[in-house]
């Protein structure tokens, strides 16, 4: 078997179960694998930024919010279709994304980490003065049947799972096309060095701005997704934005950092470990987030290159991508280098 | 005018302690390059130690003598176990960044467990007057100037504050450690040819920013009153922005920034009302403005870097 046979009966049988899941789960289920699904979007948009591009951001769940509320806002009070907000809110979250951009070109590492955090801050405060929801608070409830399913044949929760599925798969692809094309190995090589990239002829401030409009303009589809999963845009509590700014960071990191499947197995284990650690043990939910931060370093020894970085090794090393010769085969073993799946390596 | 001068005032305490912080975050960046995000996490289990210590009978000055010493030790052993390893040059920010953001998490989480999920009262380290339903008592008047008058918590956090940085400015440039940390910091590969053991000056370098937020968490508790959960947060974005301002490798820069974010944000609540209750904007403002127009900030030295 070769590399490729291996890969498309993976992808076949990781297909079939996604798609098959919606009818053998129950409703609260689904809702959870939805969550994991625009999660995944939110982390796969960040991956384009931080794994691809370099720029480290803690500020995404900004992003997400801006998207989440231009959905809410426009379902609610001006009364658009569910489905057309999310290029709004995509291009509404772009905007912002240009615009912490831009000053984003200054600075590089943790010092843009700290910038992009100010964002993850700010957000709620800002959203608690200017955005008025029933009752005064920050936080836009959209009616149910806004997200009614739209095809008799399905139930509300498998509806709703399965459009945040395709809109999920449609943006992986997109993704994983964008790092192989031009484009893609301009960010890269930004991300490996700045300097070189900018004397072979690469526009470093274009490339570096439009990657951030990119990733924010995912993070902003994640967050209208989430209006329909959670049937709300909540800025009420000063933390959220930050906390799910972390998150995304963690789903990319425990996933694998520039890979294209690591995002969504990031984020499928982030809401399944949510979702337990929440209510381990009763009247202690103060645990919940010691467990977490425990978890986030150990898996960073364990596995520094996270799941998919991990496997791909692994992966490598089963199906070396050229059958190695017989004469050198006890020797010398696959080559290292050609097996890496993960351009991750740099140079010092 | 009156007022003028009391947001002033209010300005320069507030400073006091995010300057404080600022100067653990400098100290930090100065010894790894590293800008620990969850600085203000540890000197809020550190301020909780404190409230620890009260609980149990011991004066708050001794409090505060005790909680710093054990969190310098805390900060060492942090450095060596949790950051050593995930650190090493050429070697991506990304991870070391997680591993922050798992401490801001878990320390935050087991001040909870271990101490309060509450607010507590904290004690004040300086004079105060107390009124019955109050346990902590408002702070005394240290003296009148004209028809103002400066609070003891404005004059005890500002010569906290200049204490602390004689300290670090005797510790630095006066003795044999602050030189082999000075050198460790601006070549740590020289340093150790010359027979520095840098390792021993990297958990130093922590152990001393430990014992810092140690300080400054527990006064900006006392001023405030109490020490809760979410105590920190707030200031270590204020305390990142003014150590923005002044250049993260530049203690004064740190102390300077400090004062100018707090006496900004205490004007903006002053006289801004477009900007009530999103104040915050102002330290976001003034580090992107640091930023665009001088990366390095005010007092900071521009790094070259080689391709």
């Amino acid at each position: 078997m070769n590399r490729t046979t291996v890969r498309v009966v993976v992808g076949v049988l990781v297909a079939i179960a996604v798609l098959y899941a919606p009818y053998y789960f129950e409703p609260v289920w689904n809702r959870e694998l939805s969550r994991a699904a625009y999660f995944a979007i939110a982390a796969m948009g960040l991956n384009l930024l931080t794994g691809f591009n370099g720029q480290i951001s803690i500020g995404h769940g900004a992003f997400f919010g801006v998207g989440a509320f231009t959905s809410a806002i426009l379902v609610d009070t001006h009364g658009w279709s569910f489905e057309a907000t999310i290029p709004a809110a995509a291009v509404l979250a772009a905007v912002v994304g240009v615009l912490v951009g831009i000053p984003a070109l200054r600075v590089k590492g943790l010092h843009l980490a700290l910038v992009t955090l100010g964002l993850a801050v700010l957000f709620p405060r800002v959203g608690q003065k200017y955005i008025d929801g029933a009752g005064g608070v920050a936080l836009v409830r959209p009616k149910r049947r806004e997200f009614d399913s739209l095809l008799s044949f399905l139930a509300d929760d498998q509806w709703q799972y399965l459009e945040t599925v395709l809109i999920a798969a449609l943006l992986f692809l997109l993704a994983w096309n964008l790092v192989r094309s031009r484009v893609g190995r301009a960010m890269i090589a930004v991300r490996d060095q700045e300097v070189a990239a900018s004397t072979v002829g690469i526009n470093v401030a274009r490339v570096k701005v439009g990657t951030f409009a990119l990733s924010a303009a995912y993070a902003g589809i994640a967050g209208a997704l989430s209006v329909m999963i959670d049937r709300a845009a909540d800025a009420t509590n000063p933390l959220l934005a930050f906390r799910n700014s972390i998150e995304f960071l963690v789903a990319v990191v425990i996933g694998g950092t520039a890979t294209i499947t690591g995002p969504a197995v990031g984020a499928l284990i982030l809401v399944l470990l949510r979702r337990h650690t929440d209510g381990l043990i009763e009247g202690k939910e103060v645990l919940s987030p010691a467990i977490f931060g425990a978890a986030l370093i150990t898996m960073i020894y364990v596995l520094p290159e996270g799941i998919v970085g991990g496997l791909g090794k692994l992966f490598g090393r089963l199906f070396p991508a050229r059958a190695a010769v017989p004469a050198t085969a006890g020797a010398a073993g696959p080559d290292p280098s050609t097996t890496t799946t993960t351009p991750t390596e740099e140079e010092p | 005018m009156d007022l003028f001068i009391r947001y002033i005032l209010i300005g320069i305490g507030n400073g006091a302690v995010y300057a404080a912080l600022a100067l653990a975050l400098v100290l930090i960046y100065r010894t790894t390059g590293l800008l620990n995000l969850a600085q203000g996490e540890m000197a809020l289990f550190s301020a909780y130690l404190s409230w620890w210590f009260t609980t149990h009978g011991v004066p708050i000055g001794l409090a505060i003598a005790f909680s710093i010493l054990l969190s310098m030790i805390g900060g060492a052993v942090i450095e060596r176990v949790l950051i050593r390893p995930v650190t090493a040059p050429g070697k991506s920010h990304l991870n070391v960044l997680i591993v922050m953001l798992g401490m801001f998490l878990a320390i935050n989480a087991i001040s909870q467990l271990l101490f309060s999920t509450d607010a507590e009262p904290m004690p004040k380290p300086w004079p105060s007057v107390s009124s019955p339903g109050d346990p902590v008592g408002r702070s005394a008047r240290l003296l009148d100037i004209g028809n103002t008058s400066i609070s003891w918590a404005v004059g005890a956090l500002a010569l906290t504050l200049i204490g602390l940085c004689l300290f670090l400015y005797l510790l630095l440039q006066k003795t044999k450690l602050g030189l082999a940390l000075r050198a460790v910091a601006s070549n740590p590969a020289s340093a150790r040819m010359v027979g520095i053991n840098t390792s021993a000056m990297l958990m130093v370098g922590w152990a001393l920013a430990a014992g810092i937020g140690a300080l400054a968490g527990s006064m900006v508790a006392a001023d405030r009153g109490s020490v809760s959960p979410g105590l920190m947060t707030v200031v270590l974005v204020y305390a990142f922005a003014a150590a923005a301002l002044g250049g993260f490798d530049s203690p004064v820069g740190a102390v300077v920034g400090g004062m100018i974010v707090a006496i900004a944000e205490s004007l903006t609540i002053g006289y801004v009302d477009a900007l009530s209750t999103i104040e915050l904007v102002v330290p976001f403002a003034l580090i992107l403005l640091v930023l665009l127009v001088r990366p390095t900030g005010l007092f900071g030295r521009r790094v070259v870097e080689r391709v």
